[in-house]
């Protein structure tokens, strides 16, 4: 009992300290108080102060204040005056990156890929110009969060499978339906030629069959498809003007491949073999459509051609073998590095749901094989954002573009760096996850002990 | 007479073929690596370090060391010198992987199945791997005995296995034994077991059948070994099968499971105790967060992948902590690929593993000594040390950061994987008008 008294004696100041201290936290004005919760609307006036900035475009500046306004970077630079009012976000120690954007994924469109209940990304059937990413997007898939715990602000959902899997999306990571996430709702047609026959399994000869034949079938199915929705087009028109003339039976393909005809929708086209982008180049020029190439497991074997055609490429996820052995073992390692040195615009993809967060992974190691670090960096935020023609909102911490921000503590591309913050234009989002509440979860049995 | 005429002929034969073995183990595995950053994993890293090695064993370690005349000297500057990696769980280099057609299929054995001209064996090594344990896969409940293997890409089948290794038996529970995820054929019944219930009561029955085939075998070595023992006494049957099962009973065959949720583990650890065999680790083992406590109680380690996730439902709740957060509680842990691609960047899994809250030292740990240990090959490879087997790989940056890469693989002091000479033979290739 005696000892207790002492004990409150002796820290009966201390707690009159504390709630002193509490009391001024809580009534002092929300200017002065650096807000560590997840409320930052994104109208506000921020200001993320003390940071190294990576603005990828641009000087890197060793400590300064980026300004967020109305969801936009209103300034930044070294010697910033930070306005009265700011909500001040202290950032000693950490890096301001532009978020990135994943090249091509499955992300809200494939949950658990062995569950087909949860899987939304490939329609049966061959030529589906008509099936639209963005309508099954799946706002809260698990795989969202995570994503954006590391970092990726953006992701292109494409389908999958078949000849024309349907039309790929841009969306940000953030919101509340998947109308609410959208960038850009129809971002691309995506056609899926075939890749390299036997590759996977092929060794001392065997498996260097490309699969030429059936990429030329292909292509000339394609290119009788947007003749017949050219065709389709004139005699709709010639209808319209012409009241004798009967309109023709609606015919879905040609009706979806409109834009795409017209130049105005862009293809990608997933092709791997170098002779199969060689034709897929000569297509593309005959057709006068506008083309992003993804996969490209052989690009850099015609990378002046690419680049003479000025067709960006998506590069596809390098947890994969190379697609025949005398290519050597480091071929898909390599194939970016050679790709940017060809003046090819390249962008990383994750090609996945579940291992989307692994973007970054896939840049750092290109650059393990010679990519340029700064140019890695540049081909999973401003190169995506260019070949996307979302540059001017993206990509890169400028004043005036959204305020697309990532705070690590540590290189953006680094397996061992932990995101702090993140925000999408300019509204910090919640950092938890699937992962880190199922840890929290089964954490408390220990705690219970 | 005529015997001794043959002598000098057999001696001088001898000696040719004696010297010629000699030179060859004088050849053989000598190495001396210099100036590299040495991390020894079960040490403190050693800057500028030099590791010398002879006839494959690790001879010395520390600084400007010599090597006798002829020995190859492989200049390390700037580079990261590392304990091989081991792969704990892969199906590389077999010609087949699964005996699928039954629940229980103890007596095959991978090691009779060992393909050494499987290319990725050359994947691995090209990711700094110097050994995997190749096993059964999970189609059944009871698969097949597994083998430990060097990368050593060239060799015949018998220069590949570790026969040190602990010898393990295959085990899987959960979706692919029950075959949930498989579309049956009209008129072919459903395979027994089609739950998980179904899977304990199986490796029960069993276990009980290599119990009393064990005890028949008891008495008959009694009676055979008894002081008269009985006229026209009969050896009880053979049965490859229990005989293999019986080999866990006796604690000579570890078990590694393949197992996913929580209650199939802790389910396995309850049969573990009812029947006394040794387990392993537990393979994937992607709930095991969640049981901590058991896995600590039962001395029982996992081997999982670091974030290869979501794949089917008992993966679902698989999270990228779980390697991190077993180890901070004191369960061994290994990364494993399970995969002929994953394999080659393994270093790049374990790395993840610092995100997640362990250090570079703790994470490396996950795909070496660790790994090491529950192979039961912790003596001979696993840690750069004196008197371990030459088994090592030099990264140009540190094996744990993204921007790594392996450039050189060595087993037992012999170069198996060397990039500079991989890009030195293509150019050639390339200058005699290949493609």
């Amino acid at each position: 009992m005696f000892s207790r008294i002492i004990c409150f004696k002796k820290y009966l100041p201390l707690s009159f300290l504390l709630i002193l201290l509490l009391t001024t936290w809580l009534l002092s004005p929300a200017e002065a108080r650096t807000d560590t919760e997840n409320s930052g609307p994104g109208s506000a006036l921020q200001a993320i102060v003390n940071v190294r900035i990576v603005p990828v475009v641009g000087q890197e500046i060793p400590s300064g204040t980026i300004l967020v306004e109305n969801g936009k970077i209103k300034a930044l630079g070294a010697n910033l005056e930070i306005p009265a009012g700011a909500r001040i976000i202290e950032a000693r120690g950490l890096t301001a990156y532009p978020g990135m954007i994943d090249g091509y994924s499955s992300l809200g469109l494939v949950e658990i890929s062995g569950v087909s209940a949860t899987v939304d990304n490939r329609e049966t059937g061959r030529i589906n110009p008509q099936v639209k990413a963005i309508e099954a997007l799946k706002y809260d898939s698990m795989h969202i969060p995570i994503a954006r715990a590391n970092g990726i602000v953006a992701a292109v959902v494409a389908p999958s499978g078949g000849l024309i899997a349907g039309q790929s999306t841009l969306v940000k990571l953030d919101g509340w339906t998947n109308r609410e996430m959208v960038i850009k709702e129809s971002l691309a047609l995506v056609v899926e030629l075939p890749g390299i026959r036997g590759g996977r399994r092929g060794f001392m000869g065997m498996g260097t069959q490309q699969a030429a034949v059936s990429t030329d079938r292909a292509l000339a199915e394609l290119k009788e498809l947007f003749h017949r929705a050219r065709m389709y087009e004139i005699r709709r028109e010639q209808a319209a003007k012409n009241l004798l003339l009967p309109r023709p039976d609606f015919d879905e393909t040609s009706h979806c491949l409109l834009p795409v005809v017209r130049g105005e929708l862009p293809v990608i086209f997933s092709v791997q073999a170098d002779k199969d982008i060689l034709q897929t180049i000569r297509f593309v020029q005959e057709e006068k459509i506008k083309a992003i190439f993804y996969g490209v497991h052989q690009g850099y074997k015609v990378a002046g051609e690419i680049k003479k055609a000025g067709i960006p490429c998506l590069i596809g996820s390098l947890y994969d073998q190379p697609p025949v052995w005398e290519d050597g073992y480091d071929s898909l390692f390599m194939n970016p590095v050679l790709l940017n040195q060809a003046g090819v615009k390249i962008a990383f993809s994750s090609s996945s749901s579940s291992a989307a967060k692994d973007l970054p992974y896939h840049a750092a190691k290109a650059a393990a094989f010679g990519l340029d670090r700064l140019e890695a960096l540049k081909a999973v935020t401003i190169y995506p954002a260019e070949i996307f023609g979302v540059d001017k909102l993206m990509g890169s911490l400028e004043a005036g573009k959204q305020a697309n921000i990532v705070l690590a503590d540590g290189d953006l591309l680094e397996l061992g760096t932990r995101i702090e913050k993140v925000f999408i234009e300019g509204r910090e989002v919640d950092l938890s996850n699937r992962y880190t509440e199922l840890l929290e979860k089964f954490r408390k049995r220990e705690k219970e002990k | 007479m005529k015997n001794l005429t043959r002598l000098p002929i057999f001696i001088l034969l001898l000696v040719i073929m004696l010297a010629g073995s000699a030179s060859w183990l004088l050849a053989a595995g000598n190495l001396l690596i210099k100036n590299a950053t040495i991390l020894p994993v079960t040490g403190p890293p050693i800057t500028g370090g030099d590791v010398l090695v002879t006839n494959g064993i690790i001879k010395q370690i520390g600084r400007n060391l010599t090597a006798p005349p002829g020995t190859r000297i492989i200049e390390a500057q700037g580079k990261y010198l590392i304990p091989g990696i081991i792969d704990t769980h892969t199906h590389l280099a077999l010609s087949g992987t699964n005996e699928g057609t039954e629940a229980i299929t103890p007596e095959v054995n991978m090691a009779e199945v060992i393909n050494p001209d499987d290319p990725a064996i050359f994947t691995a090594l090209s990711g700094g791997v110097t050994m995997v344990h190749t096993m059964h896969g999970s189609a059944n409940v009871i698969g097949g005995v597994n083998v430990v293997l060097k990368m050593k890409w060239g060799q015949p089948s018998e220069k590949l296995v570790v026969r040190e290794a602990y010898p393990t038996l295959k085990f899987a529970l959960g979706e692919n034994v029950k075959q949930s995820n498989r579309t049956l054929l009209p008129g072919r019944p459903q395979r027994y077991p089609a739950t998980r219930m179904g899977a304990n009561a199986i490796i029960r029955r069993e276990l009980l059948r290599a119990r009393d085939y064990l005890a028949e075998w008891d008495r008959y070595e009694k009676l055979r070994n008894s002081k008269n023992p009985p006229e026209n006494l009969l050896p009880p049957k053979k049965d490859l099968r229990l005989e293999t099962l019986a080999d866990l009973l006796r604690g000579k065959l570890y078990a590694r499971c393949h197992a996913y949720v929580a209650t199939e583990m802790v389910e396995f650890l309850n049969l573990a105790k009812e029947f006394g065999f040794k387990i392993g680790a537990f393979e994937h083992a992607w709930e095991a967060y969640k049981i901590t406590d058991e896995l600590l109680a039962a001395g029982v380690g996992i081997s999982v992948f670091i974030d290869s996730w979501a794949y089917k439902m008992e993966a679902a709740e698989g999270i990228a902590y779980n390697a991190s957060y077993c180890t901070q509680r004191g369960v061994l842990v290994s990364i494993n690929s399970d995969s002929s691609e994953r394999v080659r960047r393994l270093f790049n899994e374990a790395g993840k593993a610092v995100k997640y809250g362990l250090t570079p030292d703790e994470a490396l740990k996950m795909v070496t000594i660790n790994a090491a240990r529950q192979l039961g090959v912790d003596r001979l490879v696993g840690s750069i040390e004196v008197g371990k087997q030459a088994d090592l790989a030099l990264f140009n940056e540190h094996p744990m950061s993204a921007y790594t890469r392996c450039d050189l693989t060595i087993i037992e002091g012999e170069v198996y994987f060397d990039r500079q000479q991989v890009i030195k033979e293509r150019e050639e290739a390339a200058r005699k008008g290949g493609n």
